[in-house]
C-alpha cells in the first residue's frame, strides 16, 4: 500500500484517579479491583477537555512534529463515542482549530472504541488513490462508566492523532485488514448518560474472538509469524485483555511492553490502540515491523501491519510530550473532585 | 453570548491570531487594521499583515478566583492571569493544569486549546485558548499556512509590541 503514517501526536489530561480512592467510595476492594484489571491509575479530563480539546492538542503536536502546513490536510476524520455535540461534528471545530478550513473534508466516526483506527483505513484509501496529499485520524475520547459501575475503574480520557501521508513517511502501512460481526457486548442508547455493557459477555465472544481473528487473518495474509513483529498494539479496555490475547496468539511480554499504556492511564476508548502506537513510535528504530489490532464493540477489529522507514530516526519529536511523561505525570484527585469535574454530581436547575 | 459574536471571534479565540505592521513591526492582539504605534496613522494603512502569536509567554500577574463568574463554579478556584507573550502583546486568559497556589510571577506558559463556556445544556459550546504551564505536553497552535490568512479587524483594548 502506498501510504503510511507521516507524523504523530498523543495527548492525555492531566489528572489522574486510582482504584483504591474509586473503591473507598463503593465499598469494594480497589486495589484488588485495579490488579485485576491491570489499571492502577486512570487520568481524568478537567471540567474544561472534551473529545474536540483533546484532539486539537493531539493533531496541533502531530502538525509542529511533522513540519507539515495544515493547509495541505484533505480529511480530518475525529473518531470517538464521546462527540460532544449528538448533531455537529468535531471535526470542523478541530479543522478550524489547526488552521486546515476550509479545503479539506471532515467528518466524525463512531465505531465503539475502533472509531479511530477506522479514521485511519478511510484517510489510507484516500492517499494511497491519490484523492488527498494528507489525511489525518484521530481517535479521541473521555469516556464514562457509571458510578461503582466496573467500567468506572478504567473509563478514562485521552487522544492521539496520526498524519497519514505518502511522502517522508516514518512508518508504512503494507495492509490493513478488517473482522466485524454484529455482536451486542457494549453499547449506549440515544439520551443515555452512561453505557450499558454484557460483562463477561465482553470478552470470550466479544474481544477475543474479533481481535484474536482478526489478528491471525492479516499474519496470515502477510506471511508472517508473532516472531516478526518487533512491537504490537491491541485495544486495551484493561490491561489484562490485551496481555492474555498476545499470549494466546504467541507474542512475548517484550513484544507488548510498549504498546500497553492502559495500566497507567486507563482505558482511553478511541485513544486507547492509538496511544499504544504512539508510545510505540516513540520509541522504534528503523525497519522494526509492528502489528496494531483495534477492537470495537458491536463488534469489529481493524489490524495493521506497520514497518518503521528510515525517516523516524529523523523524526522531530522536539513538540509536545512523548506518551511515557504522560504516564507517569498527573495531579491525582480525591473522588469528590473527580465527580465534580466530571458532572456526576446533580447541582439542580435545568 | 450571541452565536454571530463568538463565531467572528473564532480566528482571534482558536490560533490566537493577530496582527503585524509591516511598517514599524508592531504586533497587535487581538488584530488592529490601522497601527497606532506609527507616527502618522495613515503610514500603517493597507501594512497590517495577519500575524499568529506563538502562544508562549509569562505570567506578569494573576488573581486566583473564589467566587465564579457564571459557568466556572466547577472550576473554582482558579487561575486568571495576564500573560506576555513572546511576540509583545499581553492577553488575559486562565491558567489550568496547575494547583493555584504554586502559580508565580514569571511562570512560563504556553497557550492550551479547551472548551470556555457552554450556552446551558442544550447550547453552543465555546472554545478558545487558556494558558497551562509551559512543561505540561501539548503544543501551541500550528503554523499557518500560506493560504491561512486571520481576518484583520479592529478590537478594542489591543495587546500591543514590536516583533
Amino acid at each position: 500500500m502506498d501510504a503510511g503514517i507521516v507524523s504523530y501526536g498523543a495527548y492525555v489530561p492531566r489528572y489522574r484517579i486510582t482504584p483504591e480512592e474509586i473503591g473507598k467510595v463503593w465499598g469494594t476492594d480497589g486495589t484488588a479491583m485495579g490488579q485485576g484489571l491491570n489499571v492502577h491509575r486512570k487520568s481524568v479530563p478537567a471540567p474544561d477537555e472534551d473529545t474536540i480539546t483533546i484532539s486539537t492538542e493531539a493533531l496541533r503536536t502531530a502538525l509542529l512534529r511533522g513540519a507539515i502546513d495544515p493547509q495541505e490536510l484533505g480529511a480530518i476524520y475525529v473518531g470517538s463515542e464521546s462527540h460532544p455535540y449528538a448533531v455537529k461534528p468535531t471535526a470542523s471545530v478541530v479543522a478550524q482549530a489547526v488552521g486546515a478550513t476550509p479545503n479539506l473534508t471532515a467528518a466524525d466516526f463512531e465505531f465503539a472504541c475502533k472509531a479511530g483506527t477506522a479514521a485511519i483505513q478511510t484517510c489510507l484509501g484516500l492517499v494511497a488513490s491519490g484523492m488527498i496529499r494528507y489525511g489525518v485520524a484521530i481517535g479521541s475520547d473521555t469516556s464514562q462508566g457509571a458510578p461503582g459501575d466496573a467500567l468506572e475503574y478504567s473509563a478514562s480520557a485521552g487522544g492521539a492523532a496520526l498524519v497519514i501521508g505518502r511522502e517522508r513517511v516514518i512508518a508504512q502501512v503494507h495492509r490493513t485488514l478488517s473482522y466485524t460481526t454484529d455482536t451486542p457486548d457494549f453499547w449506549r442508547r440515544e439520551g443515555q448518560r452512561y453505557p450499558s455493557h454484557g460483562g463477561r459477555f465482553t470478552g470470550e465472544p466479544a474481544y477475543f474472538r474479533h481481535v484474536g481473528e482478526c489478528a491471525r487473518r492479516i499474519m496470515e495474509e502477510v506471511g508472517t509469524t508473532p516472531r516478526d513483529y518487533a512491537h504490537v498494539v491491541f485495544h486495551q479496555p484493561n490491561g489484562k485483555f490485551p496481555q492474555r490475547i498476545g499470549k494466546q496468539l504467541g507474542f512475548t511480554d517484550e513484544q507488548m511492553r510498549y504498546g500497553l499504556v492502559t495500566p497507567y492511564i486507563g482505558n482511553t476508548y478511541s485513544g486507547a490502540a492509538l496511544l499504544g502506537l504512539a508510545n510505540v513510535l516513540d520509541r522504534a528504530a528503523p525497519g522494526q515491523r509492528i502489528l496494531v489490532v483495534g477492537y470495537g464493540s458491536g463488534a469489529g477489529s481493524d489490524a495493521f501491519d506497520i514497518e518503521t522507514t528510515d525517516e523516524i530516526a529523523r523524526f522531530d519529536r522536539s513538540y509536545g510530550l512523548p506518551v511515557q511523561e504522560y504516564l507517569d505525570q498527573g495531579i491525582e484527585l480525591n473522588y469528590a473532585t473527580y465527580a465534580k469535574y466530571r458532572g456526576k454530581i446533580h447541582m439542580g436547575g435545568t | 453570548m450571541a452565536i454571530a459574536r463568538f463565531w467572528r471571534e473564532t480566528p482571534r479565540r482558536y490560533n490566537l491570531g493577530g496582527s503585524r505592521c509591516t511598517n514599524c513591526r508592531t504586533v497587535y492582539f487581538p488584530p488592529r487594521s490601522v497601527c497606532p504605534t506609527c507616527s502618522t496613522h495613515r503610514q500603517s494603512i493597507g501594512k497590517l499583515e495577519p500575524f499568529q502569536l506563538s502562544g508562549e509567554g509569562e505570567v506578569i500577574t494573576y488573581s486566583v478566583v473564589h467566587d465564579a463568574a457564571e459557568g466556572f463554579e466547577m472550576q473554582v478556584p482558579y487561575v486568571v492571569a495576564l500573560v506576555r507573550t513572546r511576540e509583545g502583546p499581553t492577553l488575559t486568559g486562565q491558567v489550568v493544569d496547575v494547583d493555584p497556589h504554586t502559580v508565580r510571577i514569571g511562570l512560563k506558559v504556553r497557550a492550551t486549546f479547551r472548551k470556555l463556556r457552554e450556552d446551558g445544556r442544550a447550547g453552543v459550546i465555546h472554545y478558545g485558548y487558556k494558558f497551562a504551564p509551559a512543561d505540561s505536553g501539548g503544543a501551541a497552535p500550528a503554523p499557518r499556512g500560506p493560504r491561512g490568512t486571520a481576518p484583520v479587524a479592529p478590537g478594542p483594548g489591543a495587546g500591543a509590541a514590536r516583533a
